[in-house]
Parts: structure tokens; C-alpha cells; sequence
């Protein structure tokens, strides 16, 4: 297995399960499950010790690596020089099993229909661009960016609502893209961490040839998955682009130029999603765009930027939840720490991070207490 | 073995003995002074065994380049007379010592040398240095030792020291930029004094800073801000390199406050006197300092060596001097960075 | 075993109840060098009441009890010797009660060090608690429990001695409030002006109860604070120094450490200390005596004060330091252990010998640690040596110099702390016998079926 030889140094000392000030525990998994083999330290010392025949694989055993929210918060306070290679450590466990064949169904079954249909959702390549039916987006012929939407933003219906707010901001501002409509096939980003490197690579290929053949250069994502996937696994395969999240554009924009944005009244607080914050260190341009907004009043939750607490969604668990529900779960934990500012409103930047707090609002019975609003959501609703 | 170019003579017959009538920490006349330095030529107890606190001033007092702080320091040696602590001692000879760890750029006939100040690394950065920072040393291999001098310590220099010369010699360099004065005054000074060859021309950052910035006159923006010069002990050693700062604040736009403790009358930072003797000489000479500082109007305290900076910038700090070192002046100057206050 | 597993799943919820082989492999095993020793179940129960019903279910099947914190003493006190209940304290953690004025903290027994300083940080920054510098995950509950120490320790003792009020949960499964707390429902004190209950639980590793609640004592927490370092080539001075600082009494924490790497420790003693003050004026007092109560070491050159490099500074300033932790990876290997007896400090010279000696004939990586307890009424040695997991001969190596560490103790005079159950059964051997008559009594009562922490203080 990949990083077999540092898998030992792990001291399971805890300083991963915890935020920088030790606020409060700050580890998906282990806030969920409450065992240690759920933590990061739990996971190292169960690795190793599968690899040493010490304990068989089970189903608990891939509950425990798949649960994993690969949210990088180990990665982030872990005290060792081997931290930066926690997160890809659960990775590479998950493709020893992968490669065994040894996964939870909702595992395989996820595989499974990236390889069919090239999305998530089953859904049939036709519809990919339908949610810009009626808009003025056109498909990408050599204009400036790739507006790349990905699997969440174009099949799910919470999420077409962001894809199209973010777009139409784009285009009210000048910018130049396109998009790929029913050629966009899964970044593969989930793929990847759920360990099925074969069918990430062979999606990696496929995303860098069409890249090329329509010569893009730069890349605006919707989903910080995606934003992961092109800017840290795509270069190894020869896929070198610009990438942005859409929020870094935007945050420019108002740098460089007057924004055209009215009012919106409203208490906000920031949930920063972990592949926009603390895998790909943007904390301040989604930060900016709020705090510029006429009218929000902006709070920060206790546990936010390298602190953040992940929703869950990560990890492929938007899509396995293998993490599962209850009590519990990150993303009620989550937006019981939102509601606890005062704020009315958590903004995101993910829209799977939408999607899981608003699943939590729901079950934590905050409906019209709180909502979740993408940050291009709020800018929509504040354009003149 | 490297020997100390000493002519008993030189001081019999100068007419000044400024070496110990100008210091600070002993107070004799031109008499006394004379009969105690020929004392302690010729081997015998002298009371500047227990005055002298290891500031380096009397190298630049004596104009007669007769090596009045070295001598000192060979004949404590040779009666076992400490000045530190014994453990102080070993840390910092343990400190020095190779360990194969050092760096080495892409090296070319000039060379950035950073001796061993790790507060340097991130500093020699940006347009000033772009042409020459490929090609820097760093580490305990390049390190100019002269630092053992307030230990009562040159068998450690006479050592090193040729040591040091040899690793530069392979490299093949013809010239060194030295980030730390120190380094300057033993490639320039001491090791001259002890017949020690060095086998490049040493070169001072502050001329280097200086042709730089004139380089670079068209983003030079005059800075506008009152300031004063910490000068380290070091600098005694090449004293002819301190009148730069002066150009180099006309240069970029800085005043220089005129004030008592400057020049040939500055205080050292008193950061190895708190090591060697505790707390009230450190405590007496900071003070005084940075009072001189304060009462003359200075706005930023630039350093020249970070073992100052690290000594005294937080104290200058408290009293509302912003420390600054001169690399990152400049960098001001050239607009690379802003000014503290802005 | 289903049977058990349903029972405790009704007392604390199925999804808190585990039998996996995952638990089982996890919870048997410490970070330190204890053989592992599985357990049969891994409990997590929220409430004392849920703790009681384990205990007392525990005593029906005769099944042992092992409560846990974070498992980091290193000495495998919480591995369970005679498998049974691994019970899991840390989803009992809230933060109960901040009496400012009478400046003491109630916690549940598995909050952490960690929240318990965010908290205070955020709403009582005028008061601290004596943090350890094991990882902030510890609990402060099992610290007590092991008599740790903190950055108070060198002021006001030992972090037990520091406790202000528990309630336990005894091993025949009684609530007991131990203090005032037992009276006036306020949790200042832990046993004066009445009889001191608390040398019951503090100290047993469990094997007489459990605690549920503890209170600590709070201190003045300074806007300000910093760190010196007095530097020594003799060891036999170190103890003259230490008596000289503390005399003073000026200091927070005195930590005395030596180490051959880096080099710029090598071959010295350095005896740090900490300084805190509300002004510049207050810390600069406090730094000036402490100084000057060292000028004769310093005009005799048997030491002096070594400049602190800009990059060290932060790092030793922090609490808990988190460089403490990461001697564990000097080997690259994930491992260290030390055993960290508690000494006279006139026995340093001796211990540090001793350090060095087994260092060379092991062949290990160490570094000697001496944490001042209670202005020198004592002080703890820690003999510590950093292994790689991946290295039995290594591990093997460790262990054997922490066996020699176990028995050059008592020959000078220390006490094992945290003792390790090896060296527990020599300190039962070598104690008075009418001390051990009196711990029989306390354990025979209180743990009538053995079924607490079992194979720990085995007087019985």
C-alpha cells in the first residue's frame, strides 16, 4: 500500500481530532461515533494493523475508512511532519480495498454509475445542461473560462439553483465562458477518494483530452470537489489549467472594479467547505464578497476557516452516506453551531455542503429559523 | 597554527593608548593605559583581564591596527581566565560546529553568504538580491567564528577558521557578499590578523546594498521617517563599512538621527553581556540606549546584525521604536514592502 | 458475551456499546510499550447514572471495569490486564460550572484539557488551570486520577492536590460526593476541614471507583508571560539553582532539560523557567530577582543565561506544547516512553547519570525532563526515550532501560509515578505493611468483587 512505510509513526495523540484552540473536537467521524477507531489516529493504528494480518477486513472496518469525510482537519492540526499525508493515507487504504474488491455496496454502487453514466446520478448525459434551458449561457467554443459545473450542480435540484445564480453573476459582470453541457462527464474527484484510482484516471483522460481539443485554459468551478480534482490530481496527468472557484472570480471582481450590488438584509455566518478551505487555502474571497454586501451582517461561527467543521458531505459520503444520520451527524452538529451565532443565514460556497445543511435543518426542525443560501444565491438576490 | 600579528612595539611607542583610554568600562589615563597593554603583552595579570567586557570596541579605537581585543583575548585564553559561563561557552562552540548540514546554491563566481543566521534565509529575498540568491552558502561550514572572541576563545577561530577558508576555496568563488558584519570582519579583519588566507574578496552587504539601490534609483520613494542606526560589535571590526549607512539613508530617503551613542561612541546591544555577566550591565546599557533613541526622536531602530535585532527589537518595540533590519529597509525603499506603519 | 453486549447497549444505547474486533485491537493497546491486552467491550455512557449501571452490572457478572480518558499515560494503565469493560469517559464532556471568585472549574470525567483552556480563554480569561503537556485530548479526570502536573505544579503542587471536589462512582456502584460538595453543594474544596476523602480514588487508577465530576482549582491567569533559560555544565548544581529560584518565588513553572540533540543542547543543563505578569513592570520585577538569586552561578561561571533563538521562543511558550508530543516521532517511528519518577532533586545528578548510562548501553535516543513540584518539595524525572513502532529490537531495548529506570528508583529513594503494573507490585513489595494493610482496606471495601481496573494496585 502507498505510505505503508510511514504508517507506523502515527503517536494517536488526538491533536487531529481537535480544532487549533481546542474549542471542541472537530473531526467528523469521531463527533459521530464516539470510538476512537473512528478518529484519524483510530484509522492509522487499524491500517497498519490490517496490513499486518492483525485484524480481518469486516464491515465495521470499511464503515470506519469510509465514513471518512476526507475533510482535512487531521491534516491541518496533526503535530507530526507526516501530516500532509494523512488524508491521502485513508485514500490509499480505500484503493487497497477497492483493488480487493472489499467495499460497502453504496461504495460500488457509486462506481458503478460514474462508469455507466458518467455521472452520479444515473441520469442520461442529455440532460447534463439543462439548467440552462432559458438562460443566455452558451456552450464553450474558445471563449475565456470553462465554466465546469459538475455532477451536483447540473442533476441536483437544490444545486441547479446555485449553477444557475453563479452564472448569471458571471455573465451580468463580463465574464467570458462556456460550458460543456452534455460533454461534461464527472471531475472524478469522489472517485478518487474513495479509492477507485483506475476509473478516476480514465476520467481524468477523458476530461484532459476534451479540455484540450476545445483549447481551454481556465477552468471556473462551481464545486470546490471539482476545483480539487483539476488544480491537485489532474497536473500528474498531464492536465495543466487555471483553475478557480467561482467565489475567487467574484471576490476580484469587486478588487477591480465597482460591484453592482444592492442591498440584503440579513445576520450571515460562513461554512467554509473543506475542499475550498482547508485543502485549497481559500478562506478570504468568499469572506470578502459577504462582507461587501450592503446590509449582511456578518458573524463567524466559533469553529471556521482552518477550524471549519466539515458537513460530512465529503469523503464520497454526499453520495455512499456511510457516514450516516442521527443525533449526531456532522451536519446537524453543524448548523446547530450556525444557529448558535445569531445568524439567520449560513452562506456556502459547495453546493453539497447546501445540500447536506439543509437535510440538517430540516431534521433539527430549523425550518424558518435558519436557512442555507449559496453565496452566489445571496449575490443574486443583492444584484440590481 | 594561525598567530596573532602582534607588535609589542606598536604599543610602546603610541602616543595616544587610545585602546583603553577611550573605553567605557575601564578608566585610565594614557600612562596606565600604555603599562597595562605591555602587561598583558608580556604574559603578566593585568586589571583589564576584569574590566574589559568583550564590546570590540578598542579594534577600531586603536588606529594603529596593533589588535589591542585580540591580544586581550589570546592572553585570557592562555591564563584560563573566562569571560562567559562554562556551559555558555560550550553552547555556543557546540552551537558552531559542522554537521554536514549545510547549503549550497547554484554557486558562481560571487557568492551570497549567510554564515550560519537562519533569520537571514527568508530576508536576502526579492529584487535586490534576484541576480545573486541562486548562488548563497548557509551553514555551520561557512560560519566566520569571530563570535568566540567574547569567549575567551581563539584556539576554536584558529581551528575553524581555515577550516571555513578551504570550503569557500572549493567552491572556487571570487568574491563574497557577507549578510552578516560579523562575517565581514573576520574575512577583512581577523583573519588577516592571524595570517589566516583568504582566498575571495569579502564584500559587505552594505556596499552591496548600496550599488544595488542606485541599480534600482527608479523605484527608489523616499521614505520620510526618522531613524537610528544599531551598530553591533561586529562592526568594529570594519569600521570603515559603517560610514555606509549614512549614504544609504541619504539614498533612500531616511534622516539619521543624530544622537549620543552613534559612531565610534554607539552601545553594543548588551545581548552577550546579559549572557556573560547577568542582568544590571545588559540592563544599564539598553536602557541608556534606547533612551538616546527615544530622546532624539527616532521613529524605526535599524539593525544591522540579527543577534542585535533579536536582542533589542522587542524592547525597542515596548517603548514605541519600530525595529527594522536594514536588508528590509531597503525592500521598503523599493516599494517590495510596506512600511510598518502604513 | 451477546448477553452483556444487549445489557450494556440497554444501559447506554447500541450505537455507543462495541464488541468489533476494531475496538478490541484499538482499545488493547496504549502508545507505550504494554503488551496488548484486549478488552471484551468498549462502552461509551453519557451520564453517571449510566456509569452506575455498569458498574453495578459489572459486579453482578463479575466482569472487570477499565475507565478511560485519552489513554496517554504511556503506561498502560488503561489497558485492560483481565479484558472485561473498556469505558470510554469522553463523551462525558461538558463544562459544568466557572465559579469565578471562588476560582474553581466543574467538569464531567471525560472533558478534555483542551476544552477546558478554550473555554476559560474565552469566558474567564482571567483564570487558568495547570494545563499538562501531554495532548490537549487528556482529560482532566484521568489526570488527577494519576497525580499529573502542570504549568501550576511548580506553584501549588501536583494537579491532584489541585482538585477541589469529585464525585465518583464507587466499585460497588455508590454515587459519592467527595468534599464540600458532599455538603454545601459548592465544589471548593476537596476534603478540608473534614476528613480528605479523595486519597480514595486519586491515585488508584480507577481500581477503587470512577470519577464522574471533578472540580479544579482555578489561578490568576496574566496578560503576560515569558521564558527564561539558566544554562549549567554540573549537574550537581542544578538543585542549588532550582532552590535558589524558587526561593524567590517568583517563577511559574521550572522545568529543568537535557538532551544531546540539537547540538546547541549538547552536554548542558538548561533550567527554564517561566515568568508571568499583568505589566511589563511586574514581569521585569519578577525577571530581575530571579536573575539576580542566580548572580553567584553566573560570577563563579557555573552558568549563565542563554540567548533564546526567535524560533524557540513561541514553541516553549505554548501550553501544551505540543514539541513534547512530537519526541515521539525522533525515531520516525510514532513511539516514546518514559518512566518519570518522582525524586528528591537532590537525586538529579544521579538520575541524570543513570539516563545516560542507559541511553549508551541501549543504544536509544533520550532526553531528560524535570518538571519542579511545589517549589522544590519535589520534582519529576522523566527518563524518556523516544522508539520506533516499527522496530521491535528497538521496542525491546526501550523496554528493558524502562525496567532498570523501574528498579534504580527505589534504590534512590523515588516513587514510581504512574507506575506501571510491574512497578506497582515493587512498591507494594517495598512499602511499609501497615501502609499496604491500609490501601487492602480501601480496596477491599470499595472493590469488594475486584472488578475495578483489575491487575491495577493489586494489594489484595
Amino acid at each position: 500500500m502507498k505510505y505503508e512505510d510511514i504508517i507506523h509513526r502515527c503517536f494517536r495523540c488526538g491533536y487531529c481530532k481537535f480544532t487549533s484552540d481546542y474549542i471542541d473536537f472537530n473531526c467528523p467521524t469521531y463527533r459521530k461515533f464516539g470510538f476512537e477507531t473512528y478518529s484519524p489516529g483510530g484509522r492509522m493504528w487499524l491500517i497498519r494493523a490490517w496490513l499486518n494480518n492483525e485484524i480481518e477486513n469486516s464491515e465495521r472496518f470499511q464503515e470506519i475508512l469510509f465514513s471518512c469525510a476526507t475533510c482535512a482537519n487531521c491534516v491541518e492540526h496533526c503535530v507530526f511532519t507526516f501530516r500532509e499525508d494523512l488524508v491521502n493515507i485513508f485514500m490509499a487504504a480505500r484503493e487497497e480495498l477497492v483493488n480487493k474488491g472489499i467495499i460497502p455496496p453504496p461504495v460500488r454502487d457509486y462506481f458503478k454509475n460514474i462508469s455507466i453514466s458518467g455521472n452520479a446520478y444515473k441520469q442520461p448525459a442529455e440532460q447534463r445542461g439543462k439548467w440552462a434551458e432559458g438562460t443566455a449561457v452558451q456552450p464553450y467554443q474558445g471563449q475565456e473560462y470553462l465554466f465546469y459545473v459538475g455532477d451536483v450542480g447540473s442533476y441536483d435540484e437544490r444545486a441547479k439553483g446555485i449553477t444557475k445564480a453563479v452564472a448569471h453573476i458571471l455573465a451580468k459582470n463580463g465574464i467570458s465562458f462556456g460550458i460543456l453541457g452534455e460533454k461534461e462527464i464527472c471531475d472524478g474527484n469522489e472517485v478518487m477518494t474513495l479509492g477507485e484510482v483506475g476509473l478516476f484516471e480514465s476520467l481524468a483522460e477523458q476530461n484532459i483530452a476534451l479540455f484540450r481539443q476545445l483549447g481551454v485554459n481556465k477552468i471556473i468551478t462551481l464545486d470546490p470537489h471539482a476545483l480539487n480534482a483539476f488544480k491537485n490530481y489532474y497536473p500528474q496527468l498531464g492536465g495543466n489549467f487555471e483553475v478557480f472557484h467561482y467565489t475567487q472570480i467574484i471576490a476580484r471582481l469587486i478588487e477591480t472594479q465597482e460591484p453592482n450590488i444592492g442591498e440584503y438584509q440579513a445576520k450571515v455566518t460562513y461554512h467554509d467547505p473543506c475542499y475550498l478551505g482547508r485543502h485549497n487555502g481559500e478562506y478570504a474571497a468568499p469572506r470578502k464578497i459577504l462582507q461587501s454586501i450592503p446590509g449582511i451582517q456578518f458573524v463567524e461561527m466559533l469553529q471556521h476557516s482552518e477550524n471549519s467543521f466539515c458537513c460530512g458531505g465529503g469523503g464520497g459520503n454526499f453520495f455512499t452516506d456511510i457516514l450516516g444520520g442521527g443525533d449526531e451527524a456532522p451536519n446537524r452538529i453543524r448548523v446547530r453551531q450556525a444557529i448558535e451565532t445569531g445568524a439567520d443565514t449560513v452562506a456556502v460556497a459547495c453546493p453539497q455542503c447546501a445540500k447536506m445543511l439543509d437535510d440538517a435543518i430540516n431534521a433539527e426542525e430549523l425550518d424558518g429559523k435558519l436557512q442555507v443560501l449559496d453565496v452566489a444565491e445571496i449575490v443574486m438576490s443583492a444584484l440590481t | 597554527m594561525p598567530k596573532l600579528q602582534f607588535d609589542e612595539k606598536v604599543c610602546e611607542t603610541c602616543p595616544t593608548a587610545d585602546c583603553l583610554v577611550k573605553c567605557r568600562f575601564i578608566d585610565v589615563d594614557k600612562d596606565q593605559a600604555k603599562a597595562e597593554m605591555l602587561r598583558i603583552a608580556r604574559g603578566e595579570d593585568s586589571i583589564v583581564f576584569d574590566s574589559c567586557v568583550t564590546c570590540y570596541a578598542c579594534e577600531e579605537y586603536c588606529k594603529r591596527g596593533n589588535h589591542p581585543f585580540y591580544l586581550i583575548t589570546e592572553k585570557r585564553e592562555e591564563k584560563g581566565l573566562l569571560t562567559a559561563p562554562r556551559a555558555i561557552t560550550t553552547q555556543w562552540i557546540n552551537i558552531g560546529e559542522p554537521q554536514g548540514k549545510y547549503k549550497v546554491g547554484q554557486i558562481g563566481k560571487k557568492v551570497l553568504s549567510f554564515g550560519y543566521m537562519p533569520e537571514l534565509l527568508d530576508m536576502a529575498k526579492g529584487k535586490l538580491f534576484e541576480d545573486l540568491s541562486p548562488s548563497f552558502v548557509f551553514g555551520q561550514e561557512f560560519f566566520c567564528n569571530v563570535v568566540y572572541i567574547h569567549f575567551a576563545n581563539t584556539s576554536i577561530i584558529k581551528k575553524r577558521l581555515p577550516m571555513v577558508m578551504e570550503n569557500f576555496k572549493k567552491l572556487g568563488v571570487e568574491e563574497v557578499v557577507c549578510l552578516h558584519d560579523e562575517c565581514y570582519g573576520s574575512f577583512a579583519h581577523l583573519a588577516p590578523a592571524y595570517g589566516i588566507e583568504v582566498p575571495f574578496k569579502p564584500i559587505h552587504y552594505f556596499d552591496y546594498l548600496y550599488e544595488r539601490l542606485q541599480e534600482l534609483k527608479e523605484q527608489l520613494r523616499p521614505l520620510n521617517i526618522k531613524v537610528t542606526y544599531q551598530r553591533p560589535c561586529s562592526s568594529r571590526l570594519s569600521s570603515d563599512k559603517h560610514r555606509r549607512v549614512r549614504q544609504i539613508m541619504e539614498l533612500i530617503g531616511a534622516e539619521l538621527v543624530e544622537r549620543e551613542y552613534q559612531d565610534e561612541n554607539a552601545l553594543c546591544c548588551g545581548g552577550i553581556f546579559a549572557m556573560l555577566y547577568g542582568y544590571d550591565l545588559a540592563n544599564e546599557v539598553q536602557t541608556k540606549n534606547i533612551e538616546d533613541m527615544i530622546s532624539h526622536g527616532a521613529k524605526y531602530c535599524v539593525f544591522n546584525c540579527p543577534a542585535c535585532q533579536n536582542t533589542l527589537g522587542d524592547k525597542v518595540a515596548k517603548k514605541g521604536i519600530i525595529p527594522v533590519h536594514m536588508i528590509d529597509l531597503c525592500k521598503m525603499a523599493i516599494g517590495e514592502k510596506p512600511l510598518p506603519e502604513e | 458475551m451477546e448477553r452483556i453486549a444487549r445489557l450494556l447497549a440497554n444501559i447506554v444505547g447500541p450505537e455507543y456499546v462495541s464488541t468489533a474486533s476494531e475496538e478490541r485491537y484499538f482499545y488493547a493497546r496504549d502508545p507505550g510499550l504494554m503488551p496488548a491486552h484486549s478488552p471484551d467491550y468498549v462502552v461509551l455512557p453519557q451520564s453517571t447514572k449510566q456509569i452506575q449501571q455498569i458498574i453495578r452490572l459489572a459486579n453482578q457478572e463479575k466482569i472487570p471495569v477499565v475507565p478511560m480518558g485519552a489513554g496517554l499515560a504511556l503506561t498502560g494503565l488503561v489497558i485492560p490486564l483481565k479484558g472485561g469493560i473498556i469505558v470510554d469517559m469522553k463523551r462525558m464532556n461538558k463544562i459544568l460550572e466557572v465559579n469565578e471568585k471562588a476560582r474553581y472549574a466543574l467538569v464531567e470525567g471525560g472533558t478534555s484539557q483542551g476544552a477546558l483552556k478554550s473555554y476559560l480563554e474565552r469566558h474567564h480569561p482571567r483564570l487558568r488551570h495547570s494545563v499538562p503537556d501531554a495532548p490537549p485530548t487528556a482529560t482532566i479526570a484521568a489526570n488527577v486520577s494519576i497525580h499529573g502536573q502542570g504549568r501550576l505544579t511548580q506553584q501549588y503542587g501536583f494537579n491532584s492536590d489541585l482538585v477541589s471536589g469529585l464525585e465518583v462512582v464507587t466499585g460497588t456502584g455508590d454515587v459519592c460526593r467527595i468534599g464540600s460538595c458532599a455538603l454545601s453543594g459548592s465544589w471548593f474544596s476537596k476534603g478540608a476541614p473534614m476528613p480528605d476523602l479523595s486519597g480514595m480514588f486519586l491515585g488508584w487508577f480507577g481500581s477503587t471507583g470512577i470519577i464522574t465530576k471533578v472540580a479544579v482549582k482555578l489561578y490568576p491567569k496574566k496578560n503576560l508571560r515569558d521564558v527564561e533559560i539558566f544554562v549549567t555544565d554540573r549537574a550537581e548544581l542544578v538543585p542549588d539553582i532550582v532552590f535558589e529560584i524558587t526561593h524567590t518565588e517568583m517563577a511559574e513553572d521550572i522545568l529543568v532539560f537535557t538532551q544531546p540533540k540539537p547540538m546547541m543542547f549538547k552536554d548542558n543543563h538548561h533550567v527554564s523557567f517561566y515568568i508571568t505578569g499583568d505589566t511589563e513592570e511586574e514581569l521585569e520585577f519578577k525577571r530581575k530577582m530571579i536573575w539576580h538569586a542566580l548572580d553567584p552561578f553566573i560570577k563563579s561561571k557555573d552558568g549563565g543565561f542563554m540567548g533564546i533563538p526567535p524560533i524557540m521562543k513561541p514553541v516553549l511558550l505554548e501550553s501544551p506544547q505540543r514539541s513534547a508530543s512530537r519526541l515521539a516521532d525522533v525515531k520516525k517511528g510514532g513511539g516514546f516512553e518514559y518512566s518519570g519518577p518522582i525524586i528528591m532533586l537532590e537525586a538529579y545528578p544521579e538520575c541524570m547519570k543513570k539516563l545516560q548510562d542507559l541511553a549508551a548501553k541501549y543504544d536509544l535516543a533520550y532526553s531528560g525532563m524535570v518538571r519542579i513540584i511545589d517549589c522544590g518539595h519535589a520534582a519529576m524525572f522523566a527518563f524518556a526515550f523516544a522508539f520506533n513502532r516499527a522496530d521491535a529490537d528497538m521496542m525491546e531495548r526501550t523496554r528493558n532501560a524502562i525496567k532498570e529506570v523501574s528498579d534504580f528508583v527505589l534504590d534512590i529513594g523515588g516513587l514510581h509515578w504512574k507506575p506501571t503494573v510491574n512497578e506497582q507490585k515493587l512498591a507494594i513489595a517495598h512499602m511499609d505493611p501497615n501502609t499496604r494493610k491500609l490501601m487492602e482496606i480501601i480496596k477491599a471495601n470499595l472493590d469488594p468483587n475486584g472488578i475495578m481496573n483489575p491487575g491495577n494496585w493489586e494489594v489484595c
